[in-house]
């Protein structure tokens, strides 16, 4: 049997290393601030892209997420690892998705991005990974009490397939309509013309990075959200110490490419209302524990074969509709109007979810 | 005493929760596991060896694999 190199000690590290680096290279490409990658807001990006909202300075089809399932898909092919599954309560999965992805705008960031604006200086990050880790330790709580969303099933490779090949049909768009200089709109697709959303590296960078990091991460099965459950409730620091890496990794490469700027006040795509920095990322913490993965996570199963991580991710693209379509996603101005309601009302969702999906699943 | 876990079609940390109930008693002497994915496989065998237990045998039949863990 050969080892998997990426599931051990030094596999994890390498891998929290490489997302670091290339993550600042990304920015330094033309990704916006503290923003090289960020699963939550180019899956936002994308909803933007196809029209699901019209949140003007948001909508470009990131070739980075559709890089991460091809390459978990490629890796997953490639080491007899695509194992095609569903059935584990897609439509709690799809609800959780939505709520964590609306948590995570209005903290601005999913945990990856969390962690990368932490290694540019972004202060109000160590607010939102604080809420992060208060989601997750809830959703522990849970987990210990037997929640849990039943088995899946093994299933037809094409179930597998399915999302994996909504990515390539999202990238034959890419090709077919790129963007043109000066026009918001290419074929079916919408492009910023200014914001984050027109900030972006060359599209075969993206992808090829894209590519790299999912290919690694399924390998090594890096988690942001694993890394604290398996801290709170088997006190293993293996994940976390992919995420470290990361951390570490990031900052160099933003200290050597000038893009370290330490403070609170004007940090790029962020707000200060620190209070809902933490109650926006406890609610997305929550919802990938209950769910199992955090966004990149759920990506990268997406790509070998879980069709019930799919459902999750289509959940966040819809939650990212849901969220600038009602103003819920914050800005850097501030939270949205009604971005306050929408995390109350998340909180209550998981919260039920959570204490009603319960089954003994001694499994004797 | 011996004793199978189904763990099949449970992604993490599900498997590891069941294996981690299974030890409680401290009576089982070896502990089969039944896992339907690789990263399942990986982290019982983890968890099992941070609790001083000896992963014996991982076989592979079809999709799926029987981890046999053993107490010293």
């Amino acid at each position: 049997m050969v080892k998997n190199f990426f599931a051990g000690r030094w596999g994890i590290i390498c891998v929290g290393a490489v997302i670091g680096i290339l993550a600042g290279v990304l920015q330094k490409m033309g990704n916006p601030g503290n923003m090289g990658i960020c699963v939550a807001c180019f899956e936002r990006d994308i909803a933007g892209a196809l029209g699901l909202h019209r949140a003007g300075v948001v909508q470009y089809m990131r070739p980075e997420i559709i890089g991460f399932v091809l390459g978990s898909l490629i890796a997953a092919l490639s080491f007899k690892e695509f194992k095609p599954r569903s059935g584990s309560a897609p439509i709690a999965r799809f609800v959780l998705g939505v709520f964590a992805m609306i948590g995570a705008l209005v903290f601005l960031g999913c945990p990856w991005r969390a962690l990368l604006r932490l290694a540019g200086g972004d202060g109000n990050a160590i607010i939102g990974l604080l809420g992060l880790a208060g989601g997750i330790w809830i959703g522990v709580l849970f987990l210990k009490n037997g929640y849990n969303l039943g088995r899946s099933q093994a299933t037809h490779k094409s179930v597998g397939l399915i999302f994996p090949l909504i990515m390539l049909g999202f990238l034959c768009l890419m090709f077919l309509y790129p963007q043109v200089a000066g026009e918001n709109k290419s074929g079916v697709l919408l492009y910023s013309l200014k914001g984050p959303g027109a900030m972006h590296a060359p599209l075969f960078i993206s992808l090829v990075i894209g590519l790299v990091v999912g290919f690694a991460a399924q390998r090594s099965r890096f988690c942001t959200m694993g890394a604290f459950r398996d801290l709170i409730l088997f006190r293993h620091i293996h994940l976390l110490t992919g995420l470290i890496s990361l951390v570490l990794f990031a900052f160099v490469t933003n200290f050597v490419l000038g893009q370290f700027n330490p403070g609170f006040e004007g940090q790029p795509v962020a707000h200060t209302m620190q209070v809902w920095n933490f109650a926006g990322m406890v609610l997305a913490g929550l919802a990938f524990a209950l769910a199992g993965g955090c966004p990149g996570r759920q990506l990268f199963l997406s790509g070998e074969g879980d069709g019930d991580a799919a459902v999750f991710v289509l959940g966040m693209i819809m939650g990212a509709a849901i969220a600038h379509n009602f103003g819920l996603a914050s800005s850097p101005k501030g939270v949205g109007p009604h971005g306050i309601a929408a995390v109350a009302v998340g909180l209550i969702v998981c919260l039920f979810i959570g204490f009603t999906m319960r089954k003994n699943i001694k499994g004797v | 005493m011996s004793i199978t876990i189904d763990a099949r079609g449970f992604s993490c940390p599900q498997p590891v929760l069941m294996f981690m109930e299974a030890i409680k008693s401290g009576n089982e002497k070896e502990i089969i596991m039944l896992v339907d994915t690789d990263a399942s496989k990986e982290n019982v065998s983890r968890a099992a060896e941070s609790k001083k237990y000896n992963v014996t045998d991982i076989r592979q039949q079809g999709d799926e694999y029987q981890i046999t863990i053993v107490k010293d």
